[in-house]
């Protein structure tokens, strides 16, 4: 009795550990286990219990998850960091639905190999050298009377201080403009109400002109230049001849808005680097990052850039590098340029939908301080010129006792700040990695039930949220319902794929009033470090599905060049330049053979003549370095030497019908 | 009752035939105002289309439509010829070029010959308004002709022509060639048209009942005079 005892005992133990080492069904990690599927559909109810889905994520699932054929009502345009590209983002479905090259090479698109795009990523070139990268920053949507207009985007790329210009005609970046006199931007690109100007602010301050200064030179030759690029918009680009810059003390400007309705005619940048920090930890000096926050309160710009356009026609500038520069003398003098004091080392400065207010984050200060336009004005109109307090440039400070509003103590780390319809802001919170929406008085506190000013709700995000951007969120009228927020570290939150992790943009629902706020989703972004994103209304945005036929994309117009028929198609030869027409329409070039001999000058234009949406063809040559994207009715230019012999099989490389791979010629190159 | 229409809309017009008796004016005007407004409906036809052929595949989820009027084509016809060079098909506009060319003018001239008919106040008006009667049978045989040659000119040189037989689009009704399904059907032009039809048969009707008494009183008569005739020459 015993020994079969003992026996079935370690029968079942081996039982167990069999049972034990099979492959168990992963359980998704820190859900709650499923709470009253009742009223779903069974086989829904059975979804949510298997996948381990709480009350609060069916929600989130029912406001996200967007059927085949169902168009985004809100489109989100953020920056991509590094990658020097722009994305484009259906809202609420969180789908990417399109990357836009801007100052780097980008082959699907055929931007920067061979066509158009190559003149276009030339105009950002640094004295004469190709960099072929950006940092882009700040999305800048064109405006009319403060709102969205759909029509261009602008973006900036902060490590060369270029903008560039991308039509939303059809998505792609017409100009890259350099200033001649910066080196890096930070405050860009941020438009005036009607988009008269684009306001680039600068960063890292260096000597005007870009010249060479050592850092003991700091106080006297190291500046802060702001530019305000003129826009054209029957032309579609920034006009260089009409744009200008300021010259500002060194103290590391920020981010800029412009104000509008009461507050139209002003701008607002935030600062850090009042301290006049120059680094140097190597050298027994506190490192950049403990001298830059040493004193309690940086300084708050406010800029009349009416003023300045006025100052800058009335020609009293300097010409610096052929930019018309408004001296740092001249902008006091004028009546441009006030201070008041900011804490700490702040970061933002956002102005209300109504203009009336400016909200800096503290940064390393737990507050957002709320500037009153207002107030800002009755300061500056009763400045004793003999009384009133300088800075060590002779910029007049403000009080700050005369020019703030209101200050809110939100947590750690208070950054960036957008509205929505209901008299509430949201800041992000990067210490607390959170959230926080409060609310605003004055003129919104008719708008909420709670009083003015007034922190209502911290919601966690994950992780470290830098920016935040919410529909129609830094315009005149906003839309409320979403706020996106920008999470620089995912951490846990996605599968592993490596050391160099992507980054998280949480959706959150913000349609509720009161602490009802919820992060909806998750979207990794696994090529690009966002910055800032604007979230427009999709049907503000007028793209067209083709070009009409033989369109140059880079002036939007017929194309000389262009063709309308195959019959068109020919080849011309003048001495060693070959110049050459061909069609493209499903599934074949003509003509199929280009026949060339070394050393000849190519000019070959191509037109698909396709007028069905969708219908994109390719054009590869190898070996020269050329991939074109020809969308229906584009016409592209592609120039090159035939400098190398031999055969090369040219073909379409956009998967274009069920003869595809029959879409090719050869180019035989004689030696 | 009538003796009110009489005075509103003007005295009692009486039309004397051939044999004395006396008939109504209106009796008369009938049968042209119908084949006015028939020839009105014919010409309002052509402004409508005749003939409509949707094809549908996955890859277009608004399908495919050409609409065939009297002088022109409407629709997706750059798509479709695009998908048909594959199969080595002439583009849709190659067919019917002449018919297309002179139609109106035609429609026009068949309008004008059933106007004529009013004059002719026998059974010879039907004769006129035959063209009319016999256009919507004309221009189904035409389609249907235009369509048999799309299908049987097919270039042995195209992609995908020696793969495929020669065939006739279907007139009327649901087909399939590759991976696209085929509707055709007749439009409002072609129901105006055949509507158009309808009433020039209405019409000969009220022309029949408004002129047979007095083709037949004219018989008679002539018949009365050769009776008379033939008697006094045999009386003489």
């Amino acid at each position: 009795m015993k020994k079969i005892a003992v026996l079935v005992t370690l029968g079942l133990l081996g039982l167990l550990v069999i049972a034990g080492c099979g492959n168990p069904v992963p359980t998704p990690v820190g859900q709650q286990p499923a709470v009253s599927t009742s009223g779903l559909p069974a086989d829904a109810a059975a979804v949510a219990t298997e996948r381990g889905l709480s009350q609060d994520d069916i929600y989130a699932a029912l406001k996200t998850y967007t059927p085949s054929g169902q168009l985004d009502p809100y489109i989100m345009i953020a920056s991509g960091g590094q990658s020097g590209q722009v994305l484009v983002i259906g809202i609420p479905s969180m789908r990417l639905l399109k990357t836009i090259g801007v100052f780097t090479p980008e082959p699907w698109q055929g931007y920067g190999f061979g066509g158009s795009g190559n003149k276009i990523l030339a105009e950002g070139d640094v004295n004469g050298k190709e960099v072929r990268w950006g940092d882009t920053h700040h999305p800048g949507l064109s405006e009319t009377n403060g709102e969205y207009d759909g029509q261009f985007l602008f973006i900036n790329d902060k490590a060369n201080a270029r903008v560039a210009v991308i039509d939303l005609r059809d998505f792609s970046t017409k100009q890259i403009v350099k200033s001649p006199l910066a080196i890096n931007d930070h405050g860009g690109s941020f438009v005036t109400p009607n988009t008269d100007y684009i306001i680039e602010g600068p960063q890292y301050a260096a000597p005007l002109g870009w010249e060479y200064a050592d850092l003991k030179d700091y106080k006297d030759k190291y500046r802060g230049v702001m530019t305000l690029w003129k826009f054209d918009r029957a032309a579609g680009r920034i006009d260089e001849t009409q744009s200008f810059s300021i010259e500002l003390p060194p103290y590391w400007q920020d981010l800029c808005d412009a104000g509008k309705k009461v507050s139209d005619g002003w701008l607002f940048c935030n600062s850090f680097n009042t301290e006049l920090a120059t680094g140097g930890i190597e050298d027994g000096n506190p490192p950049f990052e403990a001298g830059t926050a040493k004193n309690d309160t940086d300084y708050l710009h406010i800029v009349n850039w009416k003023k300045a356009e006025e100052v800058y026609k009335a020609g009293k500038t300097d010409k610096i590098k052929d930019m018309p520069v408004i001296r740092l003398d001249t902008a006091i003098k004028e009546g441009i340029l006030y201070f008041t004091p900011e804490p700490k080392s702040p970061h933002g400065a956002d102005v209300t939908p109504g203009g009336e207010y400016i909200v800096v984050g503290g940064k390393l200060d737990p507050h957002v301080t709320i500037y009153s336009f207002d107030k800002i004005s009755k300061a500056i109109a009763a400045i004793n010129e003999g009384t009133a307090s300088k800075d060590a440039y002779g910029v007049p400070v403000i009080p700050l006792d005369q020019s703030m509003e209101a200050q809110v103590e939100l947590g750690l780390g208070p950054l960036h700040t957008v509205f929505d319809d209901k008299g509430y802001a949201y800041t992000s919170l990067f210490l607390d990695s959170a959230v926080a929406r409060w609310t605003l008085g004055g003129a919104y506190q008719s708008l909420h039930s709670e009083a003015a000013w007034t922190l209502v709700q911290k919601l966690p995000v994950q992780y470290n949220i830098g920016h935040i951007a919410a529909a129609e969120g830094d315009t005149a009228s906003p839309d409320g319902n979403y706020v996106v927020a920008l999470n620089k570290w995912s951490i846990d939150r996605f599968a592993n794929v490596g050391p160099l992790l992507p980054q998280n943009f949480q959706l959150i629902d913000t349609s509720k009033p009161g602490d009802q706020m919820k992060v909806l989703y998750d979207m990794p972004i696994g090529n690009a470090e966002p910055h800032y994103a604007q979230i427009i209304k999709a049907d503000k945005l007028k793209a067209w599905e083709v070009y009409p036929v033989g369109t140059n994309a880079e002036t939007m117009q017929k194309d000389p060049n262009a063709i309308t028929s195959p019959d068109q198609a020919k080849i011309v030869r003048n001495g060693s330049n070959v110049e050459i027409w061909t069609a493209v329409i499903r599934s074949h070039y003509t003509p199929e053979h280009v026949n060339i001999k070394k050393g000849d000058h190519v000019v070959w234009h191509l037109t698909n003549l396709e007028q069905t949406r969708d219908a994109t063809h390719g054009f590869a040559v190898p070996g020269y370095n050329i991939n074109l994207s020809l969308e229906p009715g584009k016409t592209e230019t592609i120039e090159f030497d035939a400098d190398m012999s031999g055969t090369f099989a040219f073909y379409c490389t956009e998967f274009c019908s069920a003869l595809h791979l029959e879409m090719m010629g050869y180019m035989l190159v004689e030696p | 009752m009538k003796t009110f229409f009489v005075s509103l809309f003007g005295p009692d017009i009486r039309v004397e035939l051939p044999d004395g008796s006396k008939r109504p004016l209106n009796d008369y005007l009938l049968p042209n105002a119908i084949f006015t407004i028939a020839a009105l409906l014919l010409m309002a036809s052509t402004f409508l289309p005749y003939w409509r052929m949707t094809m549908t595949a996955p890859q277009y989820p608004k399908g495919l439509h050409v609409n065939v009027y009297v002088n022109h084509l409407e629709g997706d016809m750059r798509e479709i010829d695009e998908l048909n060079h594959y199969l080595g098909m002439p583009v849709l506009d190659a067919g019917g070029q002449l018919e297309r060319s002179f139609a109106l003018v035609a429609i026009v001239a068949l309008g004008l010959v059933l106007a004529a008919s009013v004059f002719v106040h026998n059974q010879f008006a039907a004769l006129l308004a035959l063209p009319v009667i016999l256009y919507p049978a004309i221009f189904v045989a035409d389609l249907y002709s235009i369509l048999y040659t799309y299908g049987h000119s097919i270039d042995p040189k195209s992609a995908l022509g020696s793969a495929i037989k020669p065939f006739t689009p279907p007139l009327v009704g649901v087909g399939k060639v590759g991976q696209f399904g085929t509707i055709a059907e007749f439009q409002i032009g072609f129901l105006i048209a055949i509507l158009a039809v309808g009433v020039v048969l209405i019409g000969l009707y009220f022309h029949r009942r408004a002129y047979k008494p007095v083709v037949d009183a004219r018989k008679r008569l002539s018949q009365q005079h050769a009776a008379e005739t033939t008697t006094a020459a045999v009386n003489a």
